[in-house]
């Protein structure tokens, strides 16, 4: 079974593209999976006699075993994370409900830096090359990966991603993962700074409701502050609900559709190249 | 619903772990999870029937041991349980506390033949 999304076959798993480039993955029955029917009739007989000691026993033992589940991701996220070192690459991870403004954040950044700092972009999303196109419409490098049913991205899918990116060293790699609060809290990608992002139509209490992710967070920005008149929040609330979860956050209170508070986190990102 | 693949991760171990040890039946496997590592037991225990599915895991008996949580103040160094990663020092009510248990996520044994 596929361990992305659980499905029967690798046809819906991760896809990883750039922004032009097609899958010929789907409709492919044959690939991978070897449902095939064919026999494989092995006509030469096999003589060799079994004479070589079985040494290891066939009575019941137990075995300690004392592994972290999510060791194989934490591993590649050390991997990811020795490459952005290396290079030099800034890389943050945001992290947010469906419709937080991720991408109306990283399409704002982007416009007003990009001739400052390079920037290169990975999109996650269950489906479609949307964000990707959006990113790609600004002339910065950006691959999307596709999760299909699978609700997070994981460490061997930046990896992929990145290999198709060939980032120059002294830029920043955002990583804008699957819109959902939930899932993405668990799996280290390798990226420097997780970014938690929560927007002013959400409620107060989101983060004691979905503490993991504002606990693993290292920066929470506060879209949608233009709304504020329209909106019944209260912004000491929120932010002490998220100081509770985790005392160490910073907030940026922020507008990606009009501008307000930008520049501070521009200042802080500019710092961080 | 990221514990599908969090059971596909244990699966991985489970096939590894008993190739080392050149073992071809596993009749049970022994869980480590804290009630603070981001897993709930009861999706874990949905999902597992069809994420062992057809693997050495098929047949085998699942046992989830549940970890409580304990933190400890960083402002007055006092202990407590705790049931939620934003729960405050009930001494103090500082926010600032060091997780000391709870995290867990492990395979601890594997039973096998």
């Amino acid at each position: 079974m596929c361990g992305t999304c659980g499905c029967g076959t690798d046809g819906n798993g991760p896809t990883i593209l750039k922004p032009g480039e097609h899958t010929h993955s789907h409709n492919h029955d044959h690939d991978h999976h070897h449902h095939d029917d064919h026999h494989h009739h092995h006509d030469h007989s096999h003589d060799h006699s079994h004479d070589h000691d079985h040494s290891h026993s066939h009575k019941q033992r137990v075995i300690e075993v004392e592994k972290d589940v999510l060791q194989n991701n934490d591993i590649l996220a050390a991997r990811n994370r020795g490459y952005f070192e290396a290079k030099n690459v800034f890389a943050l991870n945001l992290v947010s409900s469906p419709g937080s403004g991720k991408t109306s954040i990283l399409e704002k950044t982007l416009t007003d830096l990009k001739e400052e700092i390079p920037f290169y972009v990975i999109e996650g999303d269950q489906q479609t090359l949307n964000d990707a196109n959006r990113i790609d419409a600004l002339n910065i490098p950006v691959v999307q990966i596709n999760t299909g049913k699978g609700c997070h991205l994981e460490s061997d899918m930046v990896y992929d991603a990145v290999k198709k990116l060939e980032m120059k060293n002294d830029s920043i790699l955002m990583i804008e993962n699957v819109g959902n609060l939930v899932c993405p809290s668990m799996f280290d990608l390798g990226e420097n700074k997780r970014v938690v992002i929560i927007s002013t139509t959400e409620g107060e209490d989101k983060p004691i409701k979905y503490p993991d992710m504002f606990h693993t967070a290292d920066i929470c920005i506060i879209n949608k502050i233009d709304l504020l008149p329209y909106v019944n929040i209260d912004m000491d609330k929120l932010k002490n609900y998220a100081l509770q979860v985790n005392p160490n956050l910073a907030f940026f209170e922020i507008s990606a559709t009009n501008g307000d508070g930008m520049d501070a986190w521009y200042k802080w990102l500019k710092d961080q190249v | 619903m990221h514990e599908l693949s969090i059971a596909m991760d244990i699966v991985r171990i489970t096939e590894n772990e008993t190739t080392k040890a050149n073992a071809n039946k596993v009749t049970k496997i022994e869980l480590e999870v804290g009630v603070l590592s981001g897993v709930e037991v009861d999706s874990l225990e949905f999902v597992w029937s069809s994420a062992v599915k057809d693997s050495i895991l098929e047949k085998a008996n699942l046992k989830i041991l549940k970890i409580s949580g304990k933190g400890k103040c960083k402002d007055c160094n006092t202990e407590f349980e705790m049931e939620n990663i934003f729960d405050v020092c009930p001494k103090c009510s500082s926010n600032f506390k060091s997780i000391l248990q709870g995290k867990e996520l492990r395979v601890k044994t594997l039973e096998v033949f």
